[in-house]
């Protein structure tokens, strides 16, 4: 008990002191997962506009499999990216295995299926009249288009949330892919998971884990303050 | 009569189904036209066709002289306008939708707010700009509906059912709101319908859709006045019976529609005849109660559909009527299914067709 107290203060002190480890470790892990939702979301976002608003042969079945892919294991994809980017492996040449992109890489890959799945449902669950209401008040195509889209904004804002939030939060990828190298690719998740069983890496272990749980917690409650506001 | 929209030889069909089978229709400029018609029938196929949100399967439309041609649909566009049956809102405030058009338009803050200002008072909801829309009432939704519609000035609106499963305030208000704009705006208006009540009250002219074709176009006294085939056909759907008049004393008028039932109307007729009560007309109470009304009936309720913000009841008098009551009579009243109940209206409301 007095070990998880001691941890605690000291956890405290290094958050308010501005540990420069641990500021270096947020920011790193905040670079990482936000660069990696924001690939997502521009490869994702098209997708899902075709899923959400156009029918076509299959459109089902591409849709099961984005569902599925919502709950593929983190190790899993870490271990298929790290055979890729191995040096024997078939993208080995690039020589990213442990550097920061191929985090944002693996992490853009784990959460796409989150942005085109919640995206699609959004754009789906839009009223199907107001495409021909915009345009019936004189939009043009692309305006209709984007009067539903701006319909969705609220379930493509969930998405991007959710994105960032189990990027942000998974270890398997960033463990596998980056290293967890000092100073070069260690992040929030991987940090905590080696410092809890390193000589007096408990402090740092909780600080990591108090801002973790205070973004993952704080973008939520910002986003659904944001969403209130647009009723 | 200049004519501002037309249709010829469009036909549309989906998949195998045929919606809308070689119609020919003109609007003319300045006018309300009734499209008048069960559900079914193709009214809303061909509002979407005049508003060009749907292509015609073969056939031409002309604006303004001109045929549209697929290039040039979207400026047309820009020259009318359609409201929804079922009230299409943005998920914004009330400004918001009122201003999307104006919006599109390029019109500058200053000439936006002032023209939402005005249209929210032709409408009757004064002050509502930031009120988030999709919170409003049904009725309120449709009044932003057409005020949206209304605000862009064009030179055609084409309203679909605007007052279905409204309450009965809510109607008038619209109908209302949709003979002013006519009036003062000089909007040319094409309105689905299928009242009867409203296709007598509001147009001046009437076509009669039935299965996709337009049988017959005239205005409300002679489509009426003749009780065409059509006409009958569908309006057997809703509180309308056949019978013979015959004059009383007092100088109004009773009609035998069968089975024991005598309807009494102000207006003169004799012979055979047909008759129509709109189902807002009818007063549904749970008690007899004394009145001034002179048709007083007692029946079993044994059909309710809820139609949110009202409820339609089917009530079997002998003959079968339908009655709309909104939503909350119909809680505070306890209604349910076999519940007797009587209906009460006056003869004045009684619509009397001669044969």
């Amino acid at each position: 008990m007095n070990e998880i107290i001691e941890g605690l203060i000291e956890a405290l002190r290094l958050i308010f002191s501005g540990d420069p480890i641990v500021f270096g470790i947020t920011l790193r892990s905040l670079y990482i997962s936000g660069t990696a939702t924001i690939i997502s979301l521009l490869w994702g976002i098209p997708i899902a506009l075709l899923l959400g608003l156009r029918d076509f042969r299959g459109k089902f079945l591409v849709k099961g499999i984005f569902n599925a892919l919502i709950g593929i294991p983190t190790v899993a994809l870490g271990l298929i990216l790290f055979l890729f980017f191995s040096r024997s492996g078939p993208l080995g040449f690039l020589r990213l295995l442990y550097t920061p992109t191929a985090i944002i890489i693996g992490e853009a890959i784990l959460v796409t299926p989150i942005v085109v799945s919640f995206s699609a449902n959004a754009l789906e669950a839009v009223d199907p009249q107001i495409m021909d209401l915009a345009k019936t008040l004189g939009a043009s195509e692309d305006q209709a288009f984007f009067a539903v889209f701006k319909e969705a904004l609220g379930g493509i804002l969930l998405a991007m949330v959710a994105s960032f939030n189990r990027a942000f939060a998974e270890l398997g990828v960033a463990q596998m892919v980056g290293g967890n190298l000092d100073g070069f690719t260690n992040v929030l998740t991987t940090t905590i998971a080696t410092d809890i069983v390193r000589i007096n890496g408990i402090p740092t272990s909780i600080a990591l884990a108090i801002i973790l749980l205070t973004v993952v917690f704080g973008i939520n409650l910002i986003v659904n303050a944001f969403t209130r506001r647009r009723k | 009569m200049t004519c501002i929209a037309e249709l010829r030889n469009v036909t549309k069909t989906y998949d195998e189904i045929m919606a809308l089978d070689n119609v020919n229709l003109q609007v003319h400029e300045g006018e309300i036209l009734a499209l008048l018609g069960p559900s079914g029938s193709g009214k809303t196929t061909l509002l979407k066709i005049l508003a060009l949100i749907e292509k015609p399967t073969e056939g031409e439309v002309y604006f303004c002289g001109k045929k549209v041609t697929e290039k040039e649909s979207s400026q047309v566009r820009m020259e009318s306008t359609m409201v929804f049956q079922k009230t299409a809102i943005f998920n914004t405030n009330v400004y918001g939708n009122i201003s999307y058009g104006l919006k599109i338009r390029n019109v500058s803050k200053n000439e936006i707010d002032e023209a939402v200002k005005e249209a929210l008072t032709l409408v009757r909801l004064e002050g509502f700009e930031k009120r988030y829309a999709r919170g409003l009432s049904g009725g309120e939704q449709q009044r932003v509906a057409l005020a949206r519609a209304l605000v862009l000035k064009s030179k055609l609106v084409l309203l679909d059912e605007p007052t279905a499963n409204l309450d009965p305030k809510n109607v008038s208000i619209i109908e209302e709101i949709i003979a002013r704009a006519n009036r003062e705006l000089k909007t040319t208006i094409v309105i689905a319908t299928h009242n009867i009540f409203q296709a007598k009250r509001l147009p001046q002219r009437i076509a009669l859709l039935a299965e996709g074709k337009i049988s017959e176009i005239g205005t409300p006294a002679q489509i009426f006045g003749s009780l065409s085939k059509t006409l009958r056909s569908f309006a057997v759907l809703e509180n309308t019976f056949r019978g013979e008049a015959k004059p009383t004393e007092s100088g109004t008028t009773l009609i035998e529609i069968g089975d024991r039932l005598q309807i009494e109307a102000t207006a003169q007729a004799h012979g055979k005849v047909s008759v129509f009560i709109s189902p807002e007309d009818i007063i549904l109470s749970k008690e007899y109660f004394a009145s001034s009304a002179r048709n007083i009936f007692k029946g079993r309720i044994v059909e309710i559909s809820d139609m949110d913000p009202v409820v339609r009841l089917k009530v079997d008098t002998g003959k079968p009527f339908m009655v709309q009551i909104t939503k909350r009579s119909f809680n505070e009243m306890s209604l349910n299914l076999g519940a007797q109940v009587f209906l009460t209206f006056k003869a004045s409301s009684v619509q009397v067709i001669q044969e």
